[in-house]
């Protein structure tokens, strides 16, 4: 106990050793977080990106954080249900002839100098045999009431604005036609402006319901497709990045730590016991070590993922083979052979401990300290190893990760289309966890390494 | 009288020298060959094993296939047109004799261990077969003419990256080693956990600045397209293009070996040789390099060479991010395209790389350690 009590002391007199605990004990609890707020099933399945799910996703929305840092703000992305939201209302009046007439009114600010990517809308209605009617208008800022469509819904029916060709001609005729690029620039800009100018201003949006059966009801989503979305933005297939972005650290956590601690603790014990039994094993070893020196670690899980599995935890498993026996079992072998003498050990054989008492009781717990600071600094080569693996394609196909997001990215040109909150988002992420292990172990480096302290 | 007694002992002091330098040639020598002998087992078993990696799934063996199945096909559609007119069964028959005929003798009806020996000769002498989709700038299939192609730009990249990490941090690290604990020494220590991030991981930061914002810099490739017509403009262009994967090669290492060099530095100069020297009245110059540098050059060289051979992996993914046509460019071509006589080609070329870079460092390593006895007793 007072030994640990030391530890902690000696890890506080270093500033970037708690720094580094702080970003670890802060990613853990991250993770953690993530998993109970997202679950894992429910992570893969947005990660999927099937249209029920996406569908109230811009494509390539930049993060809502980038309007901080612009005069021009961009247009946010809008979900609202009518008669949820203070901005949309819905009323309804009993007909004579039996049904309702419900009247939505959506009134909105749009003060953008950019266009929205598109309008939505989601309807559901109730009825038995007779579709309800809805015809749609909008009010401009400059007084121009702009008839959208008329148009029967089913019970579940949705309506672009962008795929409306009906909506696409009248908007050219009130346009005097000069045709506007998409129903969002004609819609939302001054009527006979040329070149297009957006209407700055309070929109209202008017939705008429007209239903013809008694009880009969309708409800309706609007949705608008803005340029920025969420706090970290979409992908190119309108994926939330949030889930990437959260997932991201435990998988990462869970590969980086499997593989740090699992080649630690296998190379610690083939150097014991080699050092110990000596002879051909040790022999044996020793040239084991020389070859997986040449072998190209990296090329070989390349064809491994190629070729066989791109599971992740197949990966890691080849990851910790091939790292076994790395060149610290030489270094470790110098140590062991030093405490091989020690006459600790001598007195162990004399009371007739068995070779594997000797190796586990006697030699391991020599090197551990020397161990911990190089485990904790290789966290993050090994967190790095599979975002590499990612940005070759080789990232596992169902699960969301930093590397992935980052090669999705090139993939799709983010870096020449200024999307570049696309590519920082997971390189922030990764690097403040290769930050944190770092710089832990690097602390941990001078603490447990008498020559070093104080340098 | 005097004079001829020092000249005496100074000719036999140069008659001494001179065969002590004979001598230790001679034990140079024969620990190269030794190591060289060594060195090439190691290859040759390191292969082996990728090669039984590779050939779990018959990959290897779809490969070699796969060539004899197109030189047949070829070679009959020739005899077919010169003959003049072939029925189809009969041609078929012939291709089916010939592709089976050719299989025994290539071996690949043999049991698994003589079947990876086969694989095993062809991957030593380069013989990779041929590529499914890509193709060599020259035209070549020839998956050694592919990787062959492509191995100078690879090798300019990392010589140059490597040569200016080395000589860089070495006298900065010696720099800051002078004046320890000064602001510049405590920047170095601080900024070491910077190389936990990866070259390519630099690479995607340094487009991103200089590409895609300041637009001063190409974002990838080895020259412009097209390329210069004179040589001294051919030079700069690949200049120009070499800054960035150069640089983010040289970034991601050079924090952490100045640090440890300079950590070395530090726990030599406070033996108790030094402090000897230091009383003998040495000027500070001298004791760096005598009593300093050259008892660290062993650690150095230990930590550079492991470092070399982890760059090799990062070279893959910078050379990748940069579109550099390097080996590492192949590679993921190859997995893009699923090109496995390309991927085991590879792999089988970083190992020999892999190998001559270990055996260069650890004949480095005896040159400059005066303990280890070269060539034995």
């Amino acid at each position: 106990m007072k030994r640990l009590k030391d530890s902690f002391r000696d890890v506080a007199r270093y500033p970037s050793a708690i720094i580094g605990m702080i970003i670890v004990i802060a990613l853990f609890v991250f993770s953690f977080y993530t998993m109970w707020k997202i679950p894992y099933n429910e992570a893969i399945k947005m990660w999927r990106a099937s249209e029920s799910i996406v569908y109230k996703n811009p494509k390539n929305a930049r993060p809502t954080w980038v309007n901080w840092f612009r005069k021009d703000k961009l247009p946010v992305s809008v979900d609202v249900v009518a008669g949820e939201d203070d901005d949309f209302t819905k009323v309804s009046e009993p007909r004579a002839s039996g049904g309702s007439s419900i009247e939505f009114v959506y009134t909105f600010d749009y003060n953008y100098n950019e266009l929205p990517q598109d309008f939505f809308l989601y309807f559901t209605a109730d009825y038995q045999s007779k579709n309800p009617f809805i015809s749609m208008t909008l009010l401009t800022p400059s007084g121009e009431d702009i008839k959208i469509a008329d148009i029967g819904i089913t019970k579940n029916q949705n309506y672009r604005f962008e795929q409306d060709e009906k909506l696409r001609t009248r908007l050219k005729r009130l346009h005097k036609g000069n045709e506007p690029a998409t129903a969002m620039q004609g819609l939302l800009s001054k009527l006979g402006s040329d070149p297009f100018e957006i209407d700055k201003g309070t929109y209202k949006l008017t939705i008429q319901a007209t239903t013809f059966e008694e009880g009969s009801d309708v409800d309706v989503e609007l949705i608008m497709h803005g340029k920025v979305f969420g706090f970290f933005g979409t992908d190119h297939l309108r994926r939330d990045l949030k889930v990437a972005m959260m997932w991201g650290a435990p998988i990462a956590l869970a590969f980086g730590l499997t593989a740090a601690l699992g080649s630690a603790i296998i190379t610690m014990f083939i150097s014991a016991v080699g050092t110990w039994f000596g002879g051909w094993l040790d022999e044996l070893i020793q040239r084991i070590t020389e070859v997986n020196m040449v072998i190209p670690y990296f090329a070989v899980l390349i064809m491994v993922g190629t070729f066989y599995s791109r599971s992740i935890w197949t990966l890691l498993l080849v990851t910790i083979i091939l790292n076994m026996f790395s060149a610290s079992v030489k270094s470790q072998r110098a140590i062991f052979l030093q405490v091989k003498e020690s006459t600790y050990i001598e007195a162990a054989i004399a009371y007739g401990a068995s070779d594997l008492r000797i190796v586990t009781r006697y030699m391991i717990p020599r090197v551990i300290p020397m161990i911990i600071p190089g485990l904790v600094s290789a966290v993050p080569s090994y967190v790095f190893l599979e975002a590499s693996l990612a940005l070759l394609g080789l990232g596992d196909p169902s699960i969301p990760t930093w590397g992935k997001v980052i090669n999705d990215a090139r993939t799709f040109g983010a870096q020449y289309q200024g999307m570049y909150y696309w590519i920082l988002e997971p390189a922030v992420f990764l690097m403040i966890t290769g930050f944190g292990f770092a710089l832990l172990g690097f602390a941990l480096d001078r603490i447990f390494n008498p020559r070093l302290r104080g340098m | 009288m005097a004079t001829e007694k020092k000249n005496i002992a100074l000719e036999s002091t140069v008659e001494y020298s001179k065969q002590a330098s004979r001598a230790t040639a001679k034990r140079l020598i024969r620990f190269f060959f030794r190591r060289l002998i060594l060195l090439i087992i190691t290859i040759v078993v390191g292969v082996y094993l990728t090669i039984i990696v590779a050939n779990m799934g018959g990959y290897v063996d779809k490969i070699l296939d796969a060539a004899i199945r197109e030189e047949v096909n070829m070679q009959v559609a020739q005899i077919a047109a010169q003959s003049g007119g072939m029925s189809d069964d009969v041609r078929r028959e012939m291709i089916e004799r010939e592709i089976a005929l050719r299989r025994s003798v290539a071996g690949l009806d043999q049991p698994f261990i003589r079947r990876s020996l086969t694989h095993l000769k062809n991957a030593l002498t380069l013989n990779f077969g041929r590529a499914r989709f890509m193709i060599s700038d020259h035209g070549s299939r020839y998956v050694r003419n592919i990787i062959l192609e492509r191995l100078p730009a690879t090798l300019l990249l990392m010589g140059t990256s490597q040569l200016l990490l080395f000589v860089v941090s070495l006298f900065l690290a010696l720099a800051v080693s002078r004046h320890y604990g000064s602001f510049w020494d405590k920047l170095i220590v601080a900024l070491s956990p910077t190389s936990s991030i990866p070259p390519w991981f630099y690479g995607i930061f340094l487009i991103l600045i200089f590409a895609a914002w300041l637009k001063i810099l190409p974002f990838g490739g080895m020259v412009d397209a097209p390329p210069p017509p004179t040589k001294i403009g051919y030079f700069l262009s690949v200049l120009k293009h070499m800054i960035l994967p150069a640089f983010s090669l040289f970034i991601s290492s050079f924090m952490i070996n100045t640090y440890s060099w300079r950590t070395f530095f530090l726990i030599y100069s406070s033996e108790d040789y030094v402090d000897m020297a230091k009383a003998k009245g040495l000027g500070s110059r001298a004791i760096e390099r005598r009593y300093i540098l050259r008892p660290t050059m062993p650690s150095i060289i230990t930590s550079f060479a492991l470092m070399l051979v982890g760059i090799w992996t990062g070279a893959t993914l910078t050379e990748t991010v940069f579109l550099w046509p390097g080996l590492g460019t192949i590679i993921y071509e190859a997995v893009s395209r699923y090109d496995t006589a390309v991927i085991v080609g590879t792999t089988i070329i970083q190992a020999y790389l892999l190998g001559i870079t270990v055996f260069l460092l650890d004949f480095l390593y005896a040159i400059v350690d005066p303990r280890v006895k070269l060539g034995g007793k």
